[in-house]
């Protein structure tokens, strides 16, 4: 059964296996998640699942999000989100928590990237700029030529260009859970994953394994 | 959000002491080679000791022959630092003891101190 969950990104430290390698580590507070709803093909047109994770105040959600969690006696939750899982054994009102996953399986980790606001060519797409010495005056770090001349006559369209940079939504494939602690919810996955600290990540387990 | 620094700790390696700088000590570390198991030492002075939760490390310096010194850092909570022993305090009034990059022979000798 495939398996998802929502968590908050808490940081990077280092842990060390049983050969004492020390792995980076990016910690997760996962769950506890409640199934705040599940959507059938035959209602909804596809199967998924509806988690909800984040205990808050009520008076910071909306009354259309309380009533939906109060059909299912559930308490305010701060986010939800839909994961398709199939043929899911799982029902409102069902807590889901770190358990879920167990160490050594492989997980996708979705998140929002840090935003790096209007970045230019070399920061967005690595291009090399140019010398910094030899007579180059201002620029060092300029996109350069965007096309040919008069054939064709126009720039292609997906010409790579300075613009918005970061902010979006990222998923870290494949990454390798190494510490699960149920009691803290606390879910360590081998390597780096998108966004900051504190920043809303949602946890699937692999597409490709 | 549960803190990183205060919650989330690695156990302390119980056979390594507390360090300071200027400690001379000697490391015995752990090397894997092949499916052999084998225990070396890094005799020297501990120049620094850095913090970081579980990324904390000490620098051990020693002057190798001809004079050519050689520096190691071994992580605090790493397992495969067998034991740590200190071998003698030595009087220091700073935290790094960069200095001793550019000393050698008897200008590199540090004051013992007895407690």
């Amino acid at each position: 059964m495939l398996k998802g969950l929502i968590g908050k990104k808490i940081g990077m430290t280092q842990i060390f296996d049983e050969t004492g390698v020390a792995l980076p580590v990016t910690l997760i507070e996962a769950g506890p998640c409640y199934v705040t709803q599940v959507r059938l093909p035959e209602k909804e047109g596809y199967a998924a699942i509806q988690l909800g994770f984040g205990e808050t105040n009520p008076k910071r959600l909306a009354s259309g999000e309380l009533g939906h969690l109060k059909k299912s006696d559930l308490p305010p939750l701060r986010f939800v989100r839909e994961f398709r899982i199939k043929d899911s054994e799982y029902k409102v009102g069902d807590k889901v928590t770190v358990d879920v996953f167990g160490l050594g399986e492989r997980v996708d980790v979705i998140g929002t990237s840090k935003g790096k606001g209007f970045a230019g060519v070399v920061k967005k797409y690595h291009f090399k700029g140019h010398f910094e010495t030899h007579g180059t005056s201002d620029r060092v770090r300029a996109p350069g030529s965007s096309g040919s001349g008069t054939t064709p006559g126009r720039v292609y369209k997906g010409t790579r260009r300075a613009g918005h940079m970061g902010s979006e939504r990222v998923t870290a494939q494949g990454l390798k859970v190494v510490l699960v602690d149920a009691e803290r919810n606390l879910l360590g996955v081998h390597g780096a994953i998108p966004g900051s600290k504190g920043g809303l990540v949602l946890i699937k387990d692999a597409r490709k394994q | 959000m549960i803190d990183l620094d205060k919650n989330f700790n690695t156990t302390d390696n119980p056979n390594i002491p507390t360090l300071k700088s200027g400690d001379q000590v000697s490391v015995h570390v752990r090397i894997k080679e092949g499916e052999r198991e084998r225990i070396q030492e890094f005799k020297g002075t501990v120049i620094r000791m850095r913090k970081g939760g579980n990324n904390a490390n000490f620098t051990v310096r020693r002057t190798a022959s001809n004079g050519i010194g050689v520096e190691r850092t071994f992580l605090l909570h790493s397992p495969r630092v067998d034991k740590v022993v200190v071998e003698r305090h030595t009087h220091v009034r700073r935290a790094q003891l960069y200095f001793l990059r550019g000393l050698t022979g008897k200008k590199a000798h540090l004051k013992q101190k007895f407690e």
